[in-house]
């Protein structure tokens, strides 16, 4: 098929070198403006990992760590889907992890197409449509998965949902654009 | 008074408050001496390994109430490696052989086997109460012993303990004439409990006022038994989750409402926001609310509960109050005296909604508040410096910012200011923990003001040795010390010995001080047992590969007049 080839182009080339990008046109769950790396705008104010810790620190006893269950579950909707499913988002370290999950879930209802020895993306065999991952917060106000430090989006996080990039106003630049 | 006959003697020595009172008058001469041990009721035990038990109940034979408290405060938070030590075993085994009469036991941060509890059961015929908290190594086939033979328990109160699960069995081991029960804790059991044996056990405890369940309780025979106990003082509720239907809430509802002594309130694990609305009638004769489980309630929930608590003394809950919440606090609850925010996110530098703001707003809301334990995002100078002008009572005074070394969120400065006003203008101040960025600065404040402070807890703080230097000169009364994670070296742990004979004990973990700085510690004061906790497995590594000038990682020092433990594990050394 004309992707290998491609394929092998743009991974010696810089992403936005031409127009017929492969990349560009994949269909993935990822982090408005961000690239592979897994850097999230805020590093800088964020811990050194979501799961930094110092050991007996902050000072809270073993039975009350211990009492508090950390599990959120929070539905899940994907534009089109017949059903909605639901995470669990305390099972997550961040939102590398949370997206890698969500892709998993709905693979079912998107094609995976292996490329490459390792790499599988989500494509819509149908539409070609690309997916960006939403939240609801706690105001009841829908938002772009991404913008703040991880624990505060696990905290105000009451559903998530993944809509059509054509439905999303006031997108954050992407590499392609 | 030495023409009074010793019956007199004793009577006046009743009326003495305090332990400190009967030990003073007990050293005036051999007479007092004899008629204070004989006539004394309650031994309180700080530290266990500061006197052999059976010294202790030789000397007072006629004890009712004994309370021994074992590890120390650090191994609530992991920092004291398991099998340490604090072994329940010899002292009730010493009380079985000399104090017959025992009728009170209370035990905090021990070890107690179900061995030690068959014992205990089987050697007091007229023990009444049970209290242990944080405590280990028991499980329900102890509490099951306890059951059976304590034929005139009042009291069983069981607080933060780890608890072996073997089974719901132990509730029925209360025989049918067991009817004396006063309290009854078993929140900390994990599993389930046998409801009927549990309803039938309230229907025959007519004195019953105070009961904590598990979280296995249901809603319904949370009612049948609120049903049975219409003078109840204290609740610990079963489970609120939402899976039950409106009309076992509704049923609920109804016999809450005929609990009219009902004051304080707890449990609520993981309860669901849609139980709350059931809880309103309560809300306006509580004086004690315990909502720091309930991780699903949030900000809305909470404040509606908490503005109807006009009467609220004691609130514990979690920072998903946040600071808007706390504000509401302050307007409703003006007798509060003591509150306590727990962190929902135990990571370093973790999230929280509860910053300086909401502490300033209870300040000025609540002026009797006299205890606080406050888990916060961050704080400031000025903050501090606005709640120790607006609650000159402060007892205790506890206060984790969850970042370390954090410093004041608007200046960017150290918070040795914010802290030296709280030192400097609550004078009755006995508790002070600290967190954020401090120098040496807050420790010469802590010096000069807090002359009433008892106990102090310090982590990542200070500058150099002059910090604990002026902790150790300036606090006359302090009792106990515990530092983690700050830079003080032999120079403070020598700089004034002598202290820590007026103290109970000192904690020092990834400090500077030194393998040789201990050993002089321990040769020049041979009253003290002063412990050494290396990562290292097997005291001989200790000496072999690290040379005097190595760091100790954990160093507990004591006074005692036991000489040094024979149950100490291979990886404590006392020198």
């Amino acid at each position: 098929m004309s992707e290998e080839p491609a394929r092998s182009s743009t991974e010696s080339s810089s992403a936005a070198s031409s127009g017929l990008d492969f990349e560009d046109t994949a269909l993935t769950l990822r982090l408005p403006g961000s690239a592979a790396a897994d850097r999230s705008p805020r590093a800088s104010h964020a811990p050194p990992s979501p799961k930094a810790q110092v050991v007996g620190w902050p000072p809270v006893p073993r039975n009350r760590r211990n009492a508090l269950p950390r599990s959120k579950f929070v539905k899940v909707a994907v534009a089109g889907a017949p059903y909605q499913r639901k995470v669990d988002l305390e099972a997550y370290a961040g939102y590398q992890q949370l997206l890698a999950a969500l892709q998993d879930m709905f693979t079912s209802h998107f094609t995976v197409r292996r490329v490459g020895d390792e790499e599988m993306e989500l494509v819509d065999v149908v539409s070609g449509v690309e997916y960006v991952p939403t939240y609801e917060d706690k105001d009841g106000d829908w938002m772009l998965v991404g913008d703040v430090p991880w624990r505060m989006f696990v905290e105000a996080c009451q559903r998530l949902r993944l809509m059509k990039s054509s439905e999303v106003v006031n997108l954050a630049p992407r590499d392609a654009q | 008074m030495t023409y009074f006959p010793e019956e007199v003697v004793e009577h006046i020595f009743s009326f003495l408050p305090s332990h400190s009172d009967r030990n003073t008058v007990s050293l005036v001469c051999k007479v007092w001496y004899e008629v204070e041990r004989l006539s004394r009721r309650s031994v309180f035990v700080g530290n266990c390994y500061a006197i052999r038990p059976e010294r202790a109940v030789l000397r007072f034979p006629n004890v009712r109430a004994l309370t021994v408290k074992g590890k120390p405060h650090f191994a609530d938070f992991n920092l004291v490696p398991p099998d340490w030590g604090g072994y329940a075993g010899p002292w009730i085994e010493a009380a079985a052989r000399s104090c017959a009469g025992l009728e009170e036991l209370r035990m905090k941060r021990m070890v107690v086997s179900d061995e030690n509890l068959e014992l205990l059961a089987r050697s007091f015929p007229r023990f009444k109460a049970l209290v242990l908290i944080s405590c280990e190594g028991f499980s329900t086939d102890g509490l099951a012993a306890i059951a059976s033979h304590c034929k005139l328990l009042r009291e069983l109160d069981l607080q933060e303990n780890d608890v072996d699960d073997r089974g719901p069995r132990w509730l029925s081991f209360f025989p049918d004439s067991c009817t004396s029960l006063v309290s009854l804790n078993f929140a900390c059991i994990k599993g389930e409990v046998n409801s009927g044996a549990l309803e039938r056990l309230v229907a025959r405890s007519p004195n019953l006022r105070s009961l904590r369940l598990n979280r296995s309780v249901s809603v319904d025979t949370l009612t049948k038994i609120l049903a049975r106990t219409p003078n109840l003082e204290d609740l610990g509720t079963g489970n609120l989750t939402d899976e039950f239907q409106h009309e076992s809430y509704a049923k609920l509802a109804s016999v809450l409402d005929k609990c009219k002594m009902l004051k304080s309130l707890s449990g609520f694990w993981d309860a669901s926001p849609s139980c709350v609305p059931f809880i309103y009638p309560l809300c306006h004769q509580l004086t004690g609310l315990n909502l720091s489980y309930a991780p699903t309630l949030d900000y809305s929930d909470l404040t509606k509960m908490v503005s109807r608590c006009v009467k609220l003394q004691r609130l514990w809950v979690l920072d998903c109050i946040s600071d808007k919440g706390l504000q509401v606090v302050a307007t409703s609850c003006k007798d509060l005296q003591e509150l306590r925010v727990f962190p929902s996110d135990f990571y370093v530098a973790g999230y929280s909604a509860v910053t300086e703001e909401g502490l300033v707003a209870i300040s000025s809301g609540c002026r009797k508040l006299s205890s606080l334990l406050y888990f916060c995002h961050q704080m400031t100078n000025d903050a501090l410096n606005t709640v120790a002008e607006n609650c000159p009572n402060f007892i205790r005074f506890r206060l984790c910012i969850l970042e370390p070394k954090k410093p004041d969120a608007m200046t960017g400065q150290p918070l040795d200011e914010g802290f030296g006003a709280i030192v400097r203008k609550c004078k009755g101040l006995r508790r002070l923990s600290m967190s954020g960025l401090l120098t040496d600065k807050v420790f010469m404040y802590i010096g000069e003001y807090a002359k009433q402070l008892e106990m102090l807890s310090i982590a990542f703080a200070g500058d150099s040795d002059k910090g604990m230097m002026h902790v150790m000169n300036g606090c006359k009364h302090l009792r106990k010390l515990e530092i983690r994670d700050s830079p003080f070296g032999d120079g403070a742990l020598l700089g004034n010995v002598a202290k820590y004979e007026t103290m109970r004990s000192l904690w020092m973990s990834s400090c500077n001080v030194t393998f040789k700085g201990c050993q002089v510690l321990a040769s020049m004061m041979p009253m003290l047992n002063v412990e050494i906790m290396n990562e290292l497995v097997g005291s001989s590594e200790m000496e072999e590969n690290h040379g005097d000038h190595s760091k100790v990682d954990k160093l507990y020092v004591y006074r005692t007049t036991a000489g040094a433990r024979d149950d100490a594990p291979n990886f404590v050394k006392i020198l």
